[in-house]
């Protein structure tokens, strides 16, 4: 650090030594420095905003006005063919919106894959977190083992999900059959499809899950489990009255990851049948991909702007649902702790 | 292994349950010190090892369905050891599926994103855990806030602006809104708070260095470890980024995604070349994770301590 310049930057009063002629016409030794203490100010004030400002130029180009312009865009009429060619519609994409029927099963197949997705693959993560907890041989492999699904691309993982949930030469159906059971549509039915769709979820993201519960519960003190021991709490109450109330913020904060995960679900369903039609009926069309086909099959921009805004209300609304909850719940612990 | 507990002196603690009366080969799991770390048993062992075999079948599976031939698959029972024609499923995928520029793409564009998100977000993260500014906990809170804001909202208006400067099926086009992460910009603030001395900043500009020489000497070397894991994260996010390449690139010119969504959609019919292209694109991230396994997993539970 310590370098050339550094006789002539440090303390102002070092500078003034007792030798120098009087302070009538300043030295050029001194005005260096007055220049150097200007601009190490100058250089101070300016830094930071020169630090974020890459950050905030690409955000604002490719994110927040993005996401402005679409709400513009929602309140017109766009093609696809002339995507640049737009006319005032008002609020009528929204109005169509609420009176259709695609939309609505969209909003309800995203809201069921998100549930059947989302609470197994936590409870799992869970359950996983505490046994890796335990002290034991091999935990990096195993936990690396069960991040690996992470690395796995969302498009890779559903085409092999896909093959693996063939009707006729699918792997499951080979071993439901094994145990006696018939062989199942896997490709068709809402419930079916569905439950195939999330599994492909829970797989990918379980692990990732797990890994941070089990660095929550690293955290969480020793003590409260000694003291909770020497009340005589089984390893199960341990679990139940010291990890999971630990645990809380924790939980919340990945139900609102996993939640807002569910919400853009997209590839899954697309690849799993291979049209963004989401099954014969659309058994598995999420908003996602219902916005994806109004905009890129229907050629509608305008009217899959206004699935996006409808999107973006829907991610508002958990949000301020997530608030509310984290407000409610730190309020009951501080209650409990006075 | 299960029987292998130290007995401790305060191993007299009652921690047993009732009815849980001394089977032997659950002492280990049960009986340790008050508080000590439980110790794993054979129900642990084999729980997480079904966990394990679960995770990566189907990436097993993958490789073993891409050495067999489309009607070898179309005949139950399926597969369960390799087939012989792995090499010729290969080269199709490589060749007709166009996964080999497919796999050059991806390099590139995840390199380029990668090296740009960890340099910006290491610049933003730095003042937002050190410096001094006006409205730094409001735009901190903006950045937090774009956390959550889904890609759908950004492509009608990222499709206008790439048809207007002729961009569909150019790498760039990919690439710059990719460039930055609010994500990385948070971790790597979480991360200098509090392994950034802030005396070692003062010293350096005592000094006499200017901030960048600060950053470039002081901020850098402490936060490698943290820019390393960003950048593994930000590279397996960049490889696997879906939404918006398969609307601004064709198959003329694909990411591995986009080429692997032209195999699900029906352009290449055989199950085997789907399965070879699907484990080619997988295969450099496996890698990856067989050499730095261990680091990415410190890495999102270090994240996770913070978020």
């Amino acid at each position: 650090m310590t370098t050339h310049d550094s006789s002539a930057a440090p303390p102002v009063e070092g500078g003034a030594a007792p030798g120098r002629p009087g302070r009538a016409t300043e030295s050029p030794e001194e005005r260096r420095q007055r220049r150097r203490s200007w601009r190490f100010r100058m250089d101070t004030k300016a830094s930071p905003y020169a630090f974020i400002a890459p950050f905030f130029l690409f955000f604002g180009a490719f994110g927040l006005f993005p996401l402005l312009f679409t709400g513009w865009a929602s309140l017109h009429r766009v093609r696809l063919a002339a995507p640049n060619d737009m006319e005032w519609a008002g609020l009528d994409n929204f109005a169509r919106l609420m009176s259709d029927e695609y939309f609505w099963n969209a909003l309800t197949n995203t809201f069921t894959i998100g549930v059947l997705a989302t609470v197994p693959q936590l409870a799992i993560a869970l359950g996983l977190a505490h046994l890796l907890n335990y002290k034991m041989r091999g935990s990096n492999f195993f936990r690396v083992a069960m991040l690996t699904p992470y690395a796995t691309s969302v498009a890779a993982a559903t085409l092999v999900f896909a093959m693996l949930y063939g009707r006729d030469y699918g792997m499951i159906n080979w071993a439901l059959d094994l145990v006696g059971i018939d062989a199942v549509d896997w490709k068709s039915g809402s419930l079916t499809t569905q439950f195939a769709i999330s599994t492909i979820v829970i797989w990918r993201w379980t692990g990732y899950n797990t890994l941070i519960y089990l660095a929550a519960m690293q955290a969480v003190p020793k003590d409260l489990y000694e003291s909770a021991a020497l009340d005589g709490a089984s390893p199960w109450k341990q679990f139940l009255h010291v990890t999971l109330p630990s645990l809380r913020p924790t939980i919340l904060f990945t139900v609102v990851v996993s939640t807002i995960g569910a919400t853009q679900l997209f590839g899954e369903p697309l690849l799993f049948g291979g049209s963004p039609s989401g099954g014969a009926q659309n058994e598995y069309q999420t908003l996602g991909l219902y916005m994806y086909e109004m905009g890129w099959t229907n050629f509608n921009l305008g009217r899959a702007s206004a699935i996006a805004w409808a999107m973006f209300l829907l991610l508002i609304i958990i949000g301020l649902v997530y608030w509310a909850v984290t407000k409610v719940a730190s309020r009951s612990t501080a209650g409990k702790g006075a | 292994m299960t029987l292998s507990a130290p007995v401790t002196p305060e191993t007299t603690t009652p921690v047993l349950p009732p009815g849980d009366g001394g089977s032997p080969p659950r002492a280990g799991k049960r009986g340790g010190k008050a508080g000590k770390q439980l110790r794993a048993g054979w129900l642990t062992y084999t729980i997480l090892a079904i966990f394990t075999f679960g995770s990566l079948f189907p990436l097993v599976w993958t490789a073993i369905a891409a050495s067999h031939s489309n009607a070898r698959l179309a005949q139950s029972p399926p597969p369960f050891s390799f087939g012989d024609r792995l090499w010729h499923n290969l080269d199709q995928a490589w060749n007709t599926a166009n996964m080999g520029k497919a796999l050059f793409n991806t390099v590139f564009v995840a390199g380029a994103i990668t090296v740009s998100t960890v340099l910006f977000a290491t610049l933003a993260g730095f003042a937002f855990a050190k410096l001094r500014f006006r409205a730094k906990n409001l735009l901190l809170l903006l950045v937090i806030g774009t956390m959550m804001v889904p890609p759908q909202l950004s492509v009608v208006p990222l499709f206008m602006a790439i048809a207007e400067l002729g961009w569909t099926n150019h790498l760039q086009a990919v690439i710059l809104p990719m460039m930055v992460s609010a994500f990385g910009v948070f971790f790597m603030r979480q991360y200098l708070v509090q392994a950034l001395p802030t005396e070692l900043i003062e010293a350096a500009r005592m000094d006499g260095a200017n901030s960048l020489r600060v950053v470039w000497h002081v901020v850098f070397p402490v936060a490698r470890p943290a820019m390393a894991v960003l950048a593994m994260l930000t590279f397996v996010m960049a490889w696997n980024e879906f939404f918006w390449p398969i609307i601004a690139l064709t198959q003329q010119n694909p990411t591995v995604q986009v080429a692997l969504t032209g195999l699900g959609r029906g352009y290449v019919p055989d199950q085997g070349v789907i399965m070879a292209g699907a484990l080619l694109g997988t295969l450099p991230l496996l890698i990856a994770f067989a050499i730095f396994g261990k680091q990415i997993v410190g890495g999102i539970m270090q994240g996770a301590l913070k978020g």
